[in-house]
Formats: structure tokens, sequence, C-alpha cells
């Protein structure tokens, strides 16, 4: 399963994750503290800067990563010129992409396996509590391993469907798409039984 | 138990590759995205905890670095997004339209298609306006004037997910955990 995490190396990607975000979740706070253009743009400056350090590969998909910002970027660029207040509206813009980048340079520089480390840190205090954390893991391993199958059945349908008609599939694609969820998913659980049981 | 389990981890894959599925064209040009439609399968036909929880753990996958959101987007980069209450909302939306699901005297088309429309439009905008009005800093009803063009869209989702949980119960009797 491809993830978003870059495979070019940087010395982020040596950092711990858990670091990565609680910095984020500073740095995110921060932001949205900031109320005027010109802090932000310095701050959006350095983060270009520090993406054409880390690389062309990783500048190159952080500017792309930001592209479902545009319409909103759009959006205010018209709202606020109509209404005149252009600083407000460069403030706001600003804070959304130096936020989502953040966050996505975050994203590009740890490992799925770093990141699920994190996560089995962040729900040890639970484990300890009693609750089945061992559950969660499973569940994630389960959907990860199974998006490939439901992916395949669901070009299985859609190939079915094209057999059959020259229109396209449309929404009632779902139904046997949900079914094939369903089905597997009793596969799954009488495996899992078979196997002793999810813990 | 691990029926359960099973049933939550499938169908978050099931969001997953329904992100992936090309977006469906209505009749007058109208887009829609399968994967908000499977959203609210979750709920209406795993019901309101089963379905919350897949739907919470689809987010922790796009969270952890996965591009499952439909146009290929993951990361934490989307939830630093303006849409980011609506995905903070689906959780909540496929819950109410479990319930209502589960618990509306109703047959189960008609009780899913309510339960759509309470979950996966009044629930879900309650979440999703004041995120974009949190985000692009604007008011309340500056940020409902802005999702005012998807409101149709989302009328014929809710009408279609009414329609594909009753034809799965039908198919299938007893195949809703939502209705068992």
């Amino acid at each position: 399963m491809l993830t978003l995490t870059s495979p070019v190396e940087t010395p982020l990607h040596r950092w711990p994750a858990g670091l990565k975000l609680a910095l984020l979740c500073a740095a995110t706070i921060l932001l949205f503290r900031l109320t005027t253009p010109l802090p932000l743009a310095a701050i959006a400056t350095a983060l270009a800067a520090l993406h054409l350090l880390l690389g062309r590969s990783i500048a190159a998909t952080a500017l792309r990563q930001l592209r479902p910002l545009w319409p909103f970027l759009a959006l205010l660029a018209l709202w606020h010129g109509w209404t005149g207040d252009l600083a407000q509206g460069a403030t706001i813009a600003l804070r959304l992409i130096t936020a989502m980048a953040l966050a996505n340079l975050v994203t590009m520089t740890t490992r799925l396996s770093d990141m699920l480390a994190a996560l089995d840190r962040l729900t040890a205090p639970l484990a300890r509590a009693g609750l089945p954390t061992r559950r969660l893991t499973l569940a994630l391993a389960l959907a990860l391993r199974f998006i490939p199958v439901l992916s395949d059945r669901i070009d299985t349908i859609r190939a079915a469907w094209a057999a059959r008609s020259p229109r396209r599939p449309g929404w009632r694609i779902l139904i046997p798409a949900a079914l094939a969820a369903l089905d597997e998913a009793d596969h799954v659980a009488e495996s899992l039984r078979a196997r002793g049981g999810a813990g | 138990m691990e029926r359960s389990l099973s049933h939550i981890a499938l169908f978050a894959a099931l969001i997953a590759v329904l992100g992936f599925v090309p977006q469906i064209m209505l009749p007058f040009g109208v887009p829609i995205t399968a994967q908000s439609l499977g959203i609210m399968l979750c709920g209406t036909v795993l019901g309101a905890k089963r379905g919350a929880l897949a739907v919470l753990l689809f987010l922790l996958l796009v969270a952890i670095g996965l591009p499952l959101l439909s146009g290929g987007r993951g990361g934490l980069g989307v939830f630093a997004s303006p849409t980011v209450g609506f995905l903070l909302g689906f959780p909540v939306a496929a819950f109410v339209a479990g319930l209502i699901t589960e618990k509306a005297p109703l047959p189960v088309g008609w009780a899913a298609g309510t339960g759509a429309f309470a979950g996966g439009m009044v629930t879900l905008y309650a979440f999703g306006i004041p995120g974009l009005a949190l985000m692009l800093d604007k008011t309340l009803p500056e940020a409902t004037l802005m999702i005012t063009a998807f409101l149709p869209g989302d009328l014929i989702k809710v009408a279609l997910a009414g329609l594909v949980t009753h034809s799965l119960a039908r198919m299938r009797p007893g195949v809703l955990l939502s209705r068992d």
C-alpha cells in the first residue's frame, strides 16, 4: 500500500514521530493566534525555504498536496477583494497554506511504521487501564489488508457492469460493493474465531 | 465480538476503496462522491456504534498517512483544510444515521433515508459549517452560504443511501447489522 511518506530520505525522517506530532500541534496553535499577514508571510517563506532545502522531490510534492486549497484561496481572493479587506484575506490564506504545509511535511517525513509506533505509545495508558488496544491494532491491520481485496472486487463489479451496459455504473455498484464487504467481514470473523478470537 | 471487529475493519476498507471510484455523475451533471455515500452506508448498514467506529478507523488510516480520501488526499494536512469540520463530523454523521436506521419504526429503506438525512446532512453540516467558518474566518451565515450549492446533490445522496440499504435488506434478509 503506497503511503504519502516521501521515499527521499531527509534528516526529518529520523526524528521521532511523537516529537514531530507534538511540534505540529504547538505550531498549529501558534499559527492560529497570529492575526496579521506579515509574521505569517515570514513563516511561510521560511517553510518554503525549508522545503527547497529538503530537495526538489519534497518541494514539488508539497506544492501538489496544497492543490485542494486552491478553490478556497480563490474564494478568499474574490471575497476579500470585493470587501476590500485584503490584509485579513492574506492572513487567512497564509494561515491555511502554512498549517496544511506543516501537517503535510510531518506526513511526508514520517514512515507508516513510525506513525503506528507513535499510536501504540499514545494508546499505552489506555492499555494499562485495561482497554483492549490490541483490537485497534488488529482492526487497522485488517482494514489495510483488505483495501486491495475490496479494490479488486470493485474492479470486477465494474467490469461485469461494463460487459452488460454501455452506460457508466453510477450508484448501483454500491450494492454489490457493500455485499462484498459484508461477505468478507463474515469470513474474516470466522477465521478470527478459528484462531482463538480477537482478544 | 469478532463479527463487530471484522465488520468495522472491512467497512473502513470499503470507504477507502470508494475513494478510488470516480465521482458518480447524476442527471443534470451533479457529481457526488461514492465515498460520502459509503460513509452513510456505514451507519445505515452497520448501525450506530459500529458504523461510527468504522468511520473513525478510516479517519485514523487517513491521519497516519494513507491517501484514502477521494482524490488521493490523505495525511495530517487534510485535517488542516477548511473542510476539517466535515471530516470530524463524518463519524458522528454515521452514528446518527445508524441510530435512526436502528430505532425508527419505519420500513428499512425509509428509516435509512431518514437516518442519512439526519446524519449525512443535518449532523454533518452542523460540524462542517462551523469548521468552514473557523478556518476561513467567516461568520456562520456566510459559511452556510458557501455550502448551499451542495445541497441538491446531498439530497440525492440521502435518497440513494435509503435505496441501497433497502436493496441490501431485500437481497439478503438479515444482512443488515442495524436491523438484527
